[in-house]
Order: C-alpha cells, then sequence, then structure tokens
C-alpha cells in the first residue's frame, strides 16, 4: 500500500527539519553568534535601566526581549532569505521537483529553526537571568505556552511568506533583512514596553507577530504589576491566532505565485537565470 | 494510443529579457521529440544549444512559451504534479544539499522529499553508496567532499527515488575519467536492470553520448537538427571518410582543389615545426593515391597519414558548419 499525501509531506518536513535541528549542534560557533553577543546588547541596557535605578521588571523586560530576538534574526536569516540561498546552491530546483507540497518544505525549515532557535534563546534567557538575578512570577503556564506557541507559529507564517517574496529581491534580498533588524527591535519594543511608543504606533507594530507575543509574555512572567501591558492577553492570543492563518495562507499563495513566476520567467526558480 | 517516455510537439521557449537588457532569446525553435520508454536518450549540443532549457521544462521547471511536452503521457503545463512523483533530475557541478550534514544524512533528507520510508531509504543509500565505492564516506560531511565525489553523490540522489524517467543533464561536467566512467557504467547498469524505465541525459561530450545512448538528437541554437542512433548519424558521414596528414610546410595548396573524389579540405600551419596539417574529406578511397602524389610532387614529405572513420564530431560539423565551442 503507498502512503498517503499526509504521510508523505510529514516525512518531507522531519526531511527539512533535520539539517536544523542537527546541523545546528554542530557548528560550535552559533554558540558565541546566537547566545553570547545577544547577551552583550541585553546587559548595555540592563545597565542603563539599573543606573537610572528603573523598575526591576524592566531589566526582565530585556532579558526576555534579548531571548526573543534570536527568534526574530531566525525568521530574517533564516527563512525569509533562505530561498534565496537555497536557490543559489541549486536545491530549490530539487524541492520544486519534488512531488510534496512546498509548504512543508517551508514548515520543514520553521519546524527546525524553531527548535534550534528555542535552545539559543532558552540558553540566552537563562544566561540573563542568572545574571541580572531577575525574578518572575509566572500566574498562567498554560497561557504562556498558548502565547508562545501562537507567536511562533505566526512569526514562522510570517517567514514563509517573507520566504517566496525575498526571491524576487535576488541577492538584495539581505539588505531587506539588515533594514528589518533593528527598526523592528525599536517598534517591537524589544527592550522596553512597546505602549511607551504610543497606542497607534503599538498597533501598527502588532503586525510583526513578536511584538504581541513579546508584550503577552511579559504580563504572563511579571504579572504586569505595572499595567504596562499593551492589550488583555486574551485578545493579544486572539490576534496572534489571526495572524497566524494571515500569514501561513499569504505564505501559501506567495510561494505558489513565485513558482509560477519562476516557471514563466526563469528566473526566479533556476540558477543563473 | 501510443504512450511515449518523453514527446514533444513543436515546444518552444523564448527567454524574455527584462527592459533594456537585450533581445528575446530563443532558447528552443519548435522542436518535436519521441523519447520510448526504456531507452537511454541523449541530447547532444554546444553550450547554450537549448538542451539545459529542454530538460527543466519536461522537469516541470519551466513552462513553455508555446507548442506541448508531456513526460510519462503527462501534459507539463497542467499535470506536472502527476509528471513530479515519476521522474528526478541531476544535473552536473550541482552543489545541493548541506555541508553540515554527511553524505548519508544528505541523501536521505532528499529521499524523505519523496515520501520514501526512512528504513527503506537508508537501505538503498547504503547499496548505492557501496555500488560507487563511496561506503567510507557516508559519514563525511558534504562540505569536505571532492568535485568527483559531491557528483557521485549527486547521482545517487537522483537514483535513490527510483524514479520511471531520470534527466541527468551534463551528469560527468568536469569530472576526472574514473569518475566519469563509474556514472557511465551505473547508468547503463541500471538500465538494464530497469528496462522500463527512462534516461534523459544531455551532454557536450560526444564520447559520452555515443557510447552510453540508444538514440541521440543534435540539437543547437533551440532546434533539434538530427535524431538517430549513434551508428546510423554517422553512417549519414560515412561517404566522406577523413583523411589527416601532416606533411612538411605545403607551399601549392590549390593542387588539392578539384581532385576527383575530394570534398572539403582544410589546411592549419605550424611555422615553429615547419609542418602543414592537412584534413581531407575524401568521398572514396580512389583519390588517396592523387593527393599522396599532390604532396611529394611539390617536394613535400608526408610525416603522417591517417585515415579516420567518422565521430559524432564528424556529424556535428557536417549539420552545423561547425564543431563545438
Amino acid at each position: 500500500m503507498t502512503d498517503g499525501w499526509l504521510v508523505k509531506n510529514l516525512r518531507a518536513i522531519r526531511g527539512r527539519a533535520y539539517p536544523r535541528v542537527i546541523g545546528a549542534g554542530r557548528e560550535p560557533s552559533w554558540i558565541f553568534f546566537e547566545i553570547v553577543l545577544p547577551l552583550f546588547t541585553v546587559a548595555a541596557y540592563a545597565y542603563i535601566y539599573k543606573f537610572m535605578d528603573a523598575r526591576a521588571e524592566l531589566i526582565g523586560y530585556v532579558v526576555l526581549g534579548g531571548a526573543m530576538t534570536a527568534f526574530w534574526l531566525n525568521v530574517l536569516w533564516n527563512m525569509a532569505s533562505q530561498f534565496y540561498w537555497e536557490k543559489e546552491i541549486g536545491n530549490l530546483q530539487l524541492y520544486m521537483i519534488a512531488p510534496i507540497s512546498r509548504m512543508s518544505v517551508l514548515a520543514g525549515m520553521a519546524l527546525g529553526g524553531m527548535f534550534s532557535t528555542t535552545l539559543h534563546a532558552a540558553s540566552t534567557l537563562l544566561i540573563g537571568t542568572l545574571l541580572f538575578n531577575i525574578t518572575y512570577q509566572l500566574v498562567d503556564p498554560i497561557m504562556l505556552i498558548l502565547i508562545f506557541t501562537t507567536t511562533l507559529v505566526a512569526l514562522y507564517g510570517m517567514g514563509m511568506m517573507f520566504a517566496s517574496m525575498y526571491l524576487l529581491f535576488g541577492r538584495e534580498a539581505h539588505h531587506l533583512s539588515n533594514l528589518l533588524t533593528d527598526p523592528v527591535y525599536l517598534v517591537s519594543g524589544f527592550y522596553f514596553p512597546v505602549n511607551s511608543l504610543g497606542t497607534w504606533a503599538a498597533a501598527g507594530a502588532s503586525l510583526i507577530p513578536v511584538t504581541l507575543g513579546l508584550d503577552a509574555m511579559r504580563q504572563l512572567f511579571f504579572s504586569d504589576v505595572s499595567g504596562d501591558g499593551f492589550l488583555p492577553l486574551n485578545i493579544e492570543l486572539l490576534i496572534l491566532a489571526g495572524l497566524s492563518i494571515l500569514f501561513l495562507v499569504l505564505a501559501k499563495y506567495s510561494l505558489s505565485y513565485m513558482e509560477y513566476l519562476g516557471k514563466t520567467t526563469g528566473r526566479l526558480t533556476l540558477r543563473w537565470q | 494510443m501510443h504512450q511515449y517516455a518523453v514527446e514533444t510537439q513543436s515546444l518552444t521557449r523564448v527567454f524574455t529579457p527584462k527592459k533594456r537588457e537585450g533581445e528575446p532569446v530563443n532558447a528552443l525553435n519548435s522542436v518535436d521529440l519521441k523519447i520510448e520508454t526504456g531507452e537511454l536518450f541523449g541530447l547532444l549540443g554546444p553550450n547554450g544549444a537549448g538542451k539545459t532549457t529542454l530538460l527543466k521544462i519536461l522537469c516541470t521547471l519551466l513552462l513553455p512559451t508555446s507548442g506541448k511536452a508531456f513526460v510519462a503521457g503527462l501534459d507539463v503545463e497542467n499535470q506536472y504534479e502527476d509528471i513530479r512523483t515519476k521522474i528526478n533530475m541531476v544535473s552536473g557541478g550541482e552543489m545541493s544539499g548541506y555541508g553540515l550534514l554527511t553524505v548519508r544524512e544528505n541523501l536521505w533528507m532528499f529521499s524523505q522529499f519523496y515520501g520514501i520510508k526512512s528504513k527503506v531509504a537508508k537501505d538503498k543509500i547504503d547499496r548505492l553508496l557501496e555500488t560507487f565505492g563511496m561506503t567510507d564516506k557516508s559519514k563525511a560531511k558534504l562540505r569536505t567532499l571532492s568535485t568527483g565525489q559531491r557528483q557521485k553523490m549527486n547521482v545517487i540522489r537522483g537514483f535513490v527515488t527510483d524514479p520511471e524517467i531520470i534527466f541527468l543533464d551534463e551528469p560527468t561536467l568536469g569530472l576526472d575519467v574514473n569518475a566519469s566512467r563509474i556514472i557511465r557504467t551505473f547508468i547503463l547498469d541500471w538500465l538494464k536492470d530497469n528496462p522500463d524505465k527512462t534516461v534523459v541525459l544531455t551532454t557536450h561530450y560526444m564520447a559520452e553520448a555515443d557510447e552510453l545512448c540508444d538514440r541521440i538528437a543534435i540539437i543547437d541554437q533551440g532546434g533539434i537538427l538530427a535524431c538517430d542512433t549513434p551508428e546510423r548519424l554517422k553512417k549519414t558521414v560515412r561517404m566522406n571518410t577523413m583523411l589527416s596528414m601532416d606533411v612538411t610546410l605545403l607551399k601549392n595548396r590549390e593542387v588539392f582543389q578539384g581532385l576527383n573524389g575530394v570534398g572539403n579540405v582544410s589546411f592549419v600551419d605550424d611555422s615553429e615545426r615547419n609542418q602543414t596539417h592537412v584534413k581531407f574529406v575524401v568521398q572514396d578511397d580512389s583519390c588517396v593515391s592523387d593527393i599522396v602524389s599532390g604532396v611529394l610532387d611539390q617536394g613535400s614529405k608526408i610525416i603522417s597519414l591517417q585515415k579516420t572513420e567518422p565521430t559524432l564530431e564528424d556529424v556535428f560539423i557536417k549539420m552545423v558548419g561547425k564543431g563545438f565551442e
């Protein structure tokens, strides 16, 4: 009996996730780049808050934000830019001719990325917590798991959508990733409560899933005693779920469009063309 | 109705560059091809002839501008999902895979995109690695492989999914003699063991096409110039045997023009060695004595003389009017 469509695609997801899950551990330099480096920025903000004698939870916000930067960077450089690099080394055309949904390839990339980045982010969080003696007051772990998971789905859904769109930019894609790094740190409030930017700016930034995800996790980890939260948790969870669906649907359509363009113009999926 | 492994009807592909980046390029011009199941079919042509474009269309990576293409009886335009279950592709100089993974892991990963069960895939990979003499490299990281080893891995990647039709785009490009021989032997053995499968191969190596292919299509500037077995193609120039001579520098060359039974003549002077290399296309052997007399009568000496049977290169030169660049 031949395996069904779902089983085949699940195998494809596992296959594509594998290099990210296994490969990440084979490059020790990543420990420095993905765990130690973010701690420098975290430390800089934390010392500013300490110097200003700011509220203790603000340093906690910074540590949590610093940990979440790993996901944003992973989405930009290992999801959005990935198809461009896959095209250059010749993998993309092999994905395209495989008898599976191209979304499985993206899903494998996303799941593998989530796994390895969660390890990096957890390490940053742990070291930051110990270094700055952060105290958490977690009251609703189930909600935290829901928020974290939904944030990742929405965030990587966005990365899946970007993956196809970035192909249109060719070798200029890395400029786009650079452009989306520091400005997003600012508007998504990686190192301060996002509602400090004002309601409209925070609402606009909420299109980037990590904005609401981070805000919700801060509310959960620190019980939001100071009222720093932008929106109520349930609303944030609902919006994140909506963004997850939106980005996954857009990812599917942009992937189909990219494949169509590739087949008609010959420039997107084939090397050197 | 008879179903071909591959069939194209007036297949045309035009690449339209972006504005101000040049003129449209006709990569394929009304190509008609029929490839039978079980054939090892070669597309022979120089760089830029349209071989890869044709293969990309058949592999469902490109759409035709006009005309039709069918693979296993399925239309590449609207049945591409079904075609993809039946095919695979390997390109020469391919850099696919991930350098951090081992050879075996890379092969396993690609097999998963075809939904092959892990154990089945791993057993098959091990067998193929052994066939290619790569067992000792199975745990080597991809980035440590030489060009030849990497290409052998690419070939294994293509065959591990057991495709009905495999497209090989210059599979021995840039490889040394030994690696090329291993790949060529494997392709022949695979087809012998699987007579219901089909191999479509592009190459610009004449000897490779001659050695491997049941039939060959000679392609240039997007058009098929001839399509037949290597033997029959060579027969088309058999009446024109080549006679190559190295002689001391020739003074009078006009004596050879218009000799009975002599077709084209070409002269290449080597002033350093004070020699002339002469190539005659002769229609029959009777003119050989006249050629020899023509050389000796003007005081030149014959250093070497060789009569050569036609090769695919001669076929190509006859059809295109020039050799491969």
